[in-house]
């Protein structure tokens, strides 16, 4: 009992320090000019992939190749993505074989030493639509678009104390996901009075590195079409994207969780049985 | 090894002649089978082999990691995320590695906060717990080192700023931080080294392990009452007794390393460090893996000039001290009382150490400016007064309670009216097993 007191005393000492720690990030910070970002935290949605048996849904992830696709693939590259994965998404191999035909890459040197183009191949990778970085960011106001092949793992606001304890707990794992919906989502609001939009840069209360970003709005309602019956909506695309990059960035996800959950149950029933061995062992010696 | 003589009889033909030639079996028996172990060791007493078996973990992963690595600063990034997409099991392979490095130091802190608690670094242990800071210092450049393979922006940025700290040494600093990075930054040659050490390290780790290893079957566990084993019945068998409860250990300790790796395996991780390492770009906030943040903290904590001595040199100084500290521990602590057990003061600054050492982990985090910068100074002050006020001090002062005689003693109060006697188990340990 007195240890849990104690350890409870602990516990609200750590927390008013902490609680202390937590007005003094407010110090300088005023609606019109923010001095830490997002200004929003990102919402939590619900994604088909969250929790100990979470797995891609490849209706979903086919629509969010298709925005991928015919929207942001315009400026952003994925260039560790092959098209062989594809197949993990429900395309058969003719299909892939098709989709990577619909790509320019460049191959070469041939005989002659030139190099030369031919339609892409299942074994290539998204090809980037910019030669270079600096032809990237020339063509978009100084900010290369960066590269979609990780962004659902490179990205993630900071939950912030207490809740990054409760995260191990619920095994929240999607803020990649998270922000890249909240992003797309966010544009459209009026800044608060008094803030300073610079040029050519787009406000977002939801971007991680400031109050505005160069990307424009990529993105808005009927651009791409479904066929399968989805409602074509901004909300609707940015849920199927950000399911999409984060197959990208963890194509092996499902297969993880499911040896997770083998390595747990057999973990849990080896340990019941040498628990008792341990306790049979033990049970002549008081210690 | 220790207390008398070898128990060990080989049964066969074959055995007698190797002992007669090498006596490995001999070592092997008397070390992890007849070796006697105090009857009263808990939970807290199950993360050296823990530990171990962690060491294990990493060298194996690690190797097969490196089949598949390139340190080249152009392939580095590609070649982890390579593992990660088409080796065979690759995902698992690194998740495992990366949050073993994690596990490791989870299980390592706890093992010295335990010899802290039971004052397991006490006469004749003060080599025992040398030998243990400098596998945890060891155990800290090969963490720092194998965070900077993947070359993402964490992992640069990261090595930028800590051997940025060597230039903080007076005349030599400098010259030390090039050597480190193998030029004027980090770059290949930097990368190049760092994987070539971080392949070399852990072998230097598991080859002071046995040292540590050996000096502590030559003086024995210590145990929670704080008291050296005085007869046979204040000892059990390692094997079955040790080993079954270490074992259980190291499965519940799986339990917590499969959540992380199966289910949240970025959790320990930043995601800044899944962005190549771009030397024109600077991270927002540089902060380093959660196990050196409170570290971190103490070398921020130092915002301002100690006479000659300038913040910058007065960070380091007060970081690489933090370390250094623990290795004086044995000649700090000047009472005649092993266990916090017994010593009612020192247990409750023990756990105010405990919390302040979380709470810089927390503000190491943190970027260092407002409040966050006082709290550290205050957090970092308490840290040195632990070791340098509370621990000698506390030692003359401080009325222990009263202590039992024995082991035994101890474990028979408290387990009154429960099984008394420890049958023939302890009786004759060399017939067990």
């Amino acid at each position: 009992m007195k240890k849990i007191l104690k350890g409870a005393a602990a516990l609200s000492f750590a927390l008013a320090c902490s609680l202390g720690a937590a007005s003094a990030q407010e110090e300088g910070h005023s609606a019109a000019e923010p001095t830490h970002f997002p200004i929003h935290k990102p919402e939590q949605m619900d994604w088909t992939f969250a929790g100990p048996f979470g797995k891609y849904d490849k209706g979903q992830l086919q629509r969010g190749f298709k925005v991928y696709k015919e929207v942001c693939s315009a400026c952003h590259s994925m260039n560790l993505v092959a098209f062989r994965t594809l197949s993990e998404l429900g395309y058969s191999e003719a299909q892939v074989k098709a989709i990577a035909a619909e790509y320019t890459v460049q191959d070469g040197p041939n005989d002659a030493g030139d190099m030369f183009e031919r339609p892409g191949i299942p074994s290539d990778y998204f090809p980037s639509p910019f030669p270079n970085e600096q032809a990237a960011a020339a063509a978009n106001g100084g900010a290369a678009p960066p590269d979609m092949s990780l962004l659902a793992k490179a990205r993630g606001v900071e939950r912030g104390f207490p809740q990054f304890v409760f995260d191990v707990f619920t095994q929240y794992a999607e803020g990649g996901p998270d922000y890249i919906h909240a992003l797309l989502t966010g544009y459209g609001q009026e800044p608060p009075a008094g803030m300073a939009i610079p040029e050519g840069t787009h406000y977002n209360p939801y971007f991680i590195a400031g109050k505005s970003l160069a990307m424009a709005p990529p993105i808005s309602d009927d651009q791409v079409t479904y066929d399968d019956g989805t409602p074509q909506t901004v909300d609707q695309y940015s849920r199927d994207v950000s399911a999409f990059l984060m197959w990208a960035a963890e194509p092996h996800l499902a297969e993880r969780k499911q040896t997770g959950f083998s390595v747990i149950a057999f973990l849990l029933i080896f340990g019941v049985l040498v628990y008792l061995t341990k306790k049979r062992v033990w049970r002549q010696v008081s210690h | 090894m220790s207390g008398g003589h070898s128990t060990y009889t080989p049964k066969t033909g074959i055995g007698r002649w190797i002992d007669a030639r090498m006596p490995l079996p001999r070592l092997v028996y008397d070390s992890f089978i007849a070796y006697p172990v105090p009857r009263n060791l808990n939970y807290a007493y199950t993360f050296g082999g823990i530990l171990a078996i962690m060491l294990v973990a990493q060298i194996l992963t690690g190797v097969v990691l490196a089949m598949h690595y390139v340190a080249d600063t152009r392939l580095a990034f590609d070649a982890v995320e390579k593992i990660m997409r088409d080796v065979n099991s690759g995902w698992l392979l690194r998740y495992l590695h990366s949050n073993g490095a994690s596990m490791f130091f989870f299980a390592v802190y706890i093992h010295i906060f335990r010899g802290l608690y039971y004052g397991s670094y006490k006469a004749p242990r003060e080599l025992l717990w040398i030998l243990g800071c400098i596998i945890y210092l060891l155990m800290m450049a090969t963490g720092f080192m194998g965070y900077v393979l993947p070359w993402g922006q964490m992992s640069f940025w990261g090595a930028t700023v800590i051997t940025g700290f060597f230039t903080a040494i007076p005349l030599v600093g400098t010259w030390i931080q090039e050597l480190l990075l193998g030029g004027f930054a980090v770059d290949n040659p930097t990368l190049n080294r760092f994987f070539a050490l971080h392949y070399l390290l852990p072998f230097m780790i598991a080859g002071v392990v046995v040292l540590h290893v050996w000096a502590l079957h030559v003086v024995g566990q210590t145990n929670p009452t704080g008291i050296e084993v005085k007869s046979k019945t204040d000892t059990v068998a390692f094997t079955p007794y040790a080993t079954i409860k270490d074992g259980f250990a190291m499965l519940l300790f799986f339990l917590l390393f499969a959540w992380f790796v199966f289910y949240i395996p970025n959790f320990l991780g930043h995601p800044d460090n899944y962005i190549p390492a771009n030397p024109l770009k600077t991270p927002a906030h540089i902060v380093p893996e959660w196990y050196f943040l409170p570290f971190y903290a103490i070398l921020r904590a130092i915002t301002f000039n100690i006479g000659p001595i300038d913040s910058k040199l007065g960070g380091v100084l007060a970081m690489f001290g933090a370390i250094a500290v623990l290795f004086v521990v044995p000649w700090l602590d000047t009472s005649k009382v092993r266990s916090a057990v017994y010593r009612p003061w020192y247990k409750l600054f023990f756990w105010l150490f405990v919390i302040d050492a979380i709470f810089l982990g927390w503000l190491g985090s943190r970027p260092a400016e407002g409040s966050y910068v006082a709290m550290a100074q205050v957090a970092t002050l308490y840290y040195f007064a632990f070791f340098i006020v509370v621990m000698p001090v506390l030692g003359l002062i401080e009325t222990p309670k009263r202590m039992p005689n024995s082991i035994t003693e101890a474990v028979l109060a408290k387990n009154k009216g429960g099984a008394g006697h420890p049958a023939g188990a302890t009786a004759s340990p060399e017939t067990k097993g």
